[in-house]
């Protein structure tokens, strides 16, 4: 079924790919940071994933570097999935916005950027899309305080 | 002896009766809640089952939602507030008109419930005076009526000074 695309894929893609596993019937690319606008690229021009299906962090505080950022993709052609990781560190986190490549990038890059402080270079609307302006920190970061939070409307005394 | 177009009263009818202001004015008042709906998250199914046919809460003169906070005197928060969500409540509280009464409907609306994070709200109390808090997630419908009737008698029990002023 999949396999014999997931395997065309793993040829194609052998020279950038650090990794590439499938597990639970995705296949998973592990790449470097600098690779992933070619990556991309090539999966959705000669592979048929048509569907930009999410993206999100993985935030791992002893480790260096600090962040895994994922892409979920998926082909309407193939009905297969792939899942491409990259790492970037704290000081510079920092990937390759997929805007130009997938229009509905947009929205899931400005969730990430507020929930994990992970920049998308060239995405030009990074707002607050679930937070709202103000609010300070990366709340689904591992050193965001459990209880920390920043109210807009003050409390009332309810002590009176 | 009886003229064309009079009628005496039957004899037996009522024809006065005596009550405090205050009674009468909270016995009236209590059986014309207009609730406000508040809806944000799950409730709000518990709510559309206590407030259609099965439950009834028109039985309580407390049927008929108004959209509007300028038309309603009673708010009913059902589900979970988030930070972001909280001004948009004080908004909608402050247009309410006197006299008005707040119901925190579920566990989110009364202490946030599970919710103990950067986004929820830890009970609606944090910003806006509440008079009567509904457990539960979500809570039964019985648990909803019994709240509404403790309203009831809380409103009937209320002084009204508008009405005392003037008469």
């Amino acid at each position: 079924m999949s396999e014999a695309l997931f395997e065309q894929v793993r040829e194609h893609l052998a020279p950038v790919a650090l990794d590439a596993t499938v597990a639970h019937g995705t296949l998973a690319l592990t790449i470097d940071p600098a690779n992933l606008l070619d990556v991309v690229r090539a999966l959705k021009d000669s592979f048929g994933f048509d569907m930009f299906s999410d993206v999100t962090a993985v935030d791992w505080p002893e480790r260096e570097p600090r962040f895994d950022v994922v892409w979920h993709f998926y082909s309407t052609r193939h009905f297969a999935r792939v899942r491409v990781k990259t790492r970037v560190p704290l000081a510079d986190p920092t990937v390759d916005t997929l805007v130009p490549l997938y229009g509905s990038a947009r929205y899931m890059e400005r969730e990430c950027h507020e929930m994990y402080g992970i920049v998308f270079r060239g995405n030009d609307d990074l707002r607050p899309i679930l937070l709202y302006e103000g609010f300070e920190g990366h709340p689904l970061r591992k050193d965001y305080p459990k209880h920390k939070e920043q109210p807009l409307v003050p409390y009332r005394d309810t002590k009176s | 002896m009886s003229t064309p177009g009079h009628r005496a009263a039957p004899s037996g009818a009522f024809e006065y009766l005596t009550t405090k202001k205050d009674e009468f004015v909270g016995w009236a008042r209590k059986f014309s809640l207009f609730p406000y709906p508040f809806v944000t998250a799950c409730c709000a199914m518990e709510f559309m089952s206590v407030s259609s046919t099965l439950y009834d809460t028109d039985r309580f003169g407390a049927a008929l939602p108004r959209f509007t906070p300028r038309q309603s005197d009673l708010l009913m928060v059902v589900g979970t507030v988030t930070h972001k969500q909280a001004p948009i409540l004080k908004k909608v509280y402050e247009q309410m008109c006197e006299p008005k009464w707040v119901i925190a409907f579920g566990v989110c609306a009364t202490s946030g419930g599970f919710y103990q994070n950067y986004a929820a709200l830890p009970g609606i109390d944090k910003i806006i005076p509440v008079d009567l808090y509904i457990p539960g997630c979500p809570p039964r419908p019985e648990m909803v009526i019994d709240g509404i009737m403790k309203l009831q008698d809380k409103i009937a029990r209320e002084r009204h000074p508008i009405i005392n002023d003037r008469f």
